[in-house]
């Protein structure tokens, strides 16, 4: 970190209000923050949803999303007042001197256009260098952030290159003109926790290299103490406390950011499977099963595993391991080309369309997104309510009862959540009535698709707290389908790792947390960032820069 | 490009398939009109014998899948019959007519999709501004007109009071090609004003739809000036739905003709399709639905595959 004088003072963000504008009012959404960056330092932003992280990240380009307004307060911006500037000007610093690396990197680049004609947009725009020294100049950062084929992989489509490339990408496309300031919103929460090692390695070194300025906006705690000198702590926009990185991690004084550290701590006792003599049959049974969608590559490579009654299992993989195709093969609506699925020992039709009734009831789904897998224009009562109609053929009165049950058991006041619609709930709520509803077929056997991962830790914990009671007073089974390794810590009782398709290990979960482990499953493990702010550079000096990531799962 | 070429022959095939079940419900739509054919050629002055002698002549008297399955022979080589009016054959009396429809359909269409989509575009970037008012304003009233009525306000402004333009459009073969543009100026004109305003909202629609995207607040947190941000980042991903409405159009111009080729009097397909009805010479009527159908068809074909051909994840599959 460089010296701290007023003259390396690069940002200034002094009581900067921000308002959004809903139900024709305008509604505070940033209340007064200070910030002060210097050159070549990068500050950690973090919070839950909602706490006006990347509406500050993007005020300190001077820059607001359609239906917001900076308000009050100065933004300063190398001695210059961004919010007085008017919009021509400030247009000239963006992608000049303050660059944005956005949280996905797929839906960010323009998939019209190649790579590299978006990286070279803005230094030939600028005339800050000729078409071919800017194509020069990204094959270069290409390769300083170890992309493969530096001097090809340019000419692809985003849609030809994977998610942690494009976001590698994105941050050598913010890199074009060298710009003393990078905004980083999120830039790895969409990715795997392999890929999102090599991500923020690179990024790391970038920063490094060319003395730029950042500010890294994130909600994972552990992933901002590998990144940044100085981190500071939101809290619905406003500003709980600001620290360097060590004092905050080992010593945070207000009770929020204690809560948020301590969030990873829910542990629930692990269950051990019935003996083999007790002569108890698995819930479910996955028995060598394949499956592909139309004629297209077999997607599941003879998957098995079995999950007994008021047990967890947690399958685990990244995305494209085939984790939620099983889901899909368990519930009918993909039959699988080979194998069978057994439910109390009875072998299940491979499609629902010939299922009974009363199998259909037996395995429900939650799912990751309650945003859409909630109708928003039905009533929570008849979310709710169709279910228990459809399976247990209530209705008037004994129907009401049963919803407000439902209720009750996912800790919603029923008199003051009945008769609402899903937009008017928070996001935590919106994802106990997607339990709720998955609850009233009375089913033994549910299915969790990544259910927390769209959620805050905070949030995310109570949701897991919820789970687990109910696991416990309705002896429900679930298979827990999740990349997030700590949620498997906390609720797991087994644990299945997949990999492209196929079964690489799987066991209780003690057994799979102590090593010795499967290759695969210790690339997973240990990728997981640590709140240890020495985490990424220990691990990259035991795996070496070149042998991360994808590169190490080979 | 073999996934394309695949997708190109299924829709071909499905297009074909669609024309074969319209070709049967225009010949059971004709066959449910009123009326005996014979009595409207003959006239009502025909005794029963020559009557009868006509029906046995066009093959009345066969059962009408029998028909249909003779007309349906003839139709796929060219041969529509012949005209029972003119006894001329129905292809000599509806090529010239049809390649004057195309003709007028293409003057306008060339005047009216690159006016659409610029004007689309240009309001598109100053969204929400008097300019996009008012253009909408314009539009919105020309596509509300009749054409006709259209049609008769242009012949009053532009031919009779300035006679800049002729009111009629009668176009003759020998014709040179300044003369035919000039003749057919006015109907053009009101073809377009018609489809312009179509055209445009929909690249207006198309365009601000992607506005939210992700990769559109990248392009303005890049600095990119905001007429470049709609030109080349989002104008190059509303294609598809430009595309759709272009073909939906240019379809409109060779078949929804028939008033406006009335008003001018000019000779092309749907003025031979009114008095074909009128006349009832139905092999005419058949051959001039069919035609358009087959029109139809193949523009929603080509944007189809035009929406395709935008698509960089299909062009440049992995």
């Amino acid at each position: 970190m460089s010296t701290e004088n007023e003259n390396d003072l690069l940002l200034k963000i002094r009581d900067l209000k921000i308002e959004g504008y809903s139900d024709e009012e305008w509604v505070g959404i940033v209340h007064g923050i200070d910030l002060d960056l210097h050159r070549g330092e990068v500050l950690g932003l973090i919070g839950e949803s909602g706490a006006g992280k990347s509406t500050i990240g993007l005020a300190a380009m001077g820059f607001t999303r359609d239906g917001c307004r900076i308000s009050g307060g100065s933004v300063q911006f190398d001695g210059m007042e961004l919010t007085s500037k008017p919009k021509s000007e400030l247009r000239k610093l963006r992608g000049s001197r303050i660059a944005y690396v956005a949280q996905s990197a797929a839906a960010s680049f323009n998939p019209a256009h190649k790579l590299i004609d978006q990286h070279t947009e803005s230094p030939v725009h600028y005339n800050i260098k000729s078409l071919s020294e800017s194509q020069a100049d990204a094959m270069e950062l290409y390769e300083k952030l170890r992309l493969p084929n530096p001097k090809e992989i340019g000419f692809r489509y985003p849609h030809q290159v994977s998610g942690g490339q494009l976001q590698r990408a994105m941050t050598a496309m913010a890199m074009a003109c060298r710009p003393d300031l990078i905004i980083f919103d999120e830039p790895t929460t969409a990715l795997d926790v392999t890929t999102q090692i090599e991500v923020l390695a690179a990024i790391r070194d970038i920063v490094e290299q060319f003395n730029t300025a950042a500010i890294y906006i994130t909600h994972d705690l552990a992933v901002v103490a590998q990144m940044a000198d100085r981190i500071k702590v939101l809290l619905k926009g406003n500003e709980v406390e600001e620290a360097d990185t060590a004092t905050m991690l080992s010593a945070p004084k207000e009770d929020y950011t204690k809560s948020l550290w301590a969030v990873r701590s829910f542990r629930r006792p692990e269950k051990q499977r019935p003996t083999a003599d007790s002569g108890e049959i698995p819930v479910v049974s996955v028995d060598g099963i394949d499956a592909a969608y139309g004629k297209g590559l077999k997607v599941l490579d003879d998957v098995s595993f079995d999950i007994y009654a008021g047990m967890t299992v947690a399958v685990v993989g990244e995305s494209g391991s085939g984790k939620s195709t099983t889901a899909r093969c368990i519930t009918g609506l993909l039959p699988p080309s080979k194998g069978v699925i057994r439910f109390n020992g009875e072998e299940l039709p491979p499609s629902y369309k010939k299922r009974t009734t009363d199998q259909l009831r037996q395995a429900q789904m939650i799912y990751q997104m309650a945003d859409t897998a909630l109708n928003p224009r039905i009533k929570i009562c008849d979310i709710i309510g169709r279910p228990a109609q459809f399976y247990s053929g209530l209705d008037g009165a004994k129907l009401k009862t049963r919803v407000e049950e439902l209720l009750d058991l996912i800790e919603l006041e029923p008199a003051q959540y009945y008769n609402r619609y899903p937009p008017e709930l928070s996001g935590g709520q919106k994802q106990r009535i997607g339990i709720a509803r998955a609850l009233a077929a009375e089913p033994s056997f549910i299915i969790c698709d990544e259910v927390t991962s769209a959620l805050d830790q905070l949030v995310a914990e109570g949701i897991l707290r919820l789970l687990d009671r109910l696991q416990n007073t309705l002896g429900l089974a679930y298979m827990f389908i999740t990349h997030d390794l700590a949620t498997v810590r906390s609720i797991a009782d087994e644990v299945v790792v997949m990999k492209e398709g196929r079964v690489v290990e799987q066991g209780p979960k003690t057994e799979m947390f102590t090593p010795p482990h499967h290759a695969y499953t210790d690339l997973l493990l240990s990728s997981v960032p640590e709140m240890d702010p020495d985490w990424l550079t220990q691990l990259l000096e035991q795996r070496g820069v070149d042998n991360i990531g994808e590169a190490a799962g080979n | 490009m073999g996934d394309v070429l695949a997708i190109v022959a299924k829709r071909l095939g499905l297009g074909l398939f669609t024309l074969l079940i319209i070709s049967v419900l225009i010949f059971i739509a004709v066959e449910l009109l009123p009326g005996d054919i014979a009595q409207a050629v003959l006239g009502q002055q025909a005794t029963e014998s020559t009557l009868a002698a006509k029906r046995a002549e066009l093959g009345l008297n066969d059962p009408a899948p029998v028909r249909y399955f003779n007309w349906l022979k003839g139709a796929v080589v060219g041969d529509f019959g012949k005209s029972l009016v003119s006894s001329e054959s129905v292809t000599d009396a509806i090529t010239p007519r049809f390649k004057n429809t195309l003709f007028l359909a293409l003057f306008a269409a060339v005047i009216a999709v690159p006016i659409a989509i610029t004007l689309g575009v240009l309001v598109a970037l100053f969204r929400n501004t008097l300019f996009d008012r008012v253009a909408n304003v314009l539009t919105l009233t020309s596509i509300s007109c009749p054409e006709f009525f259209l049609g008769y306000i242009l012949i009053l402004y532009l031919s009779v009071q300035t006679g800049w333009f002729p009111s009629i459009a009668k176009v003759s073969p020998d014709m040179s090609l300044f003369d035919r543009l000039h003749r057919t100026f006015l109907p053009a004109l009101t073809l377009v004003l018609i489809v312009v305003a179509h055209m445009m909202r929909m690249t207006r629609a198309a365009i601000i739809n992607l506005l939210a995207s992700p990769y559109i607040e990248m392009a303005r947190l890049k600095g990119t000036p905001a007429w470049k941000v709609i030109v080349k980042h989002a104008l190059p991903n509303s294609w598809a739905p430009i595309i759709n409405v272009v073909a939906l159009n240019l379809a409109f111009l060779i078949t929804g003709v028939v008033l406006v080729e009335v008003v001018f009097v000019y000779p092309g397909i749907g003025q031979l399709l009114v008095d074909s009805v009128s006349k009832r010479d139905f092999p005419i009527v058949q051959a001039c639905c069919l035609i358009f159908a087959a029109t139809f068809i193949l523009l929603n074909l080509a944007a189809d595959i035009g929406s395709i051909l935008t698509n960089p994840r299909l062009r440049h599959p992995k």
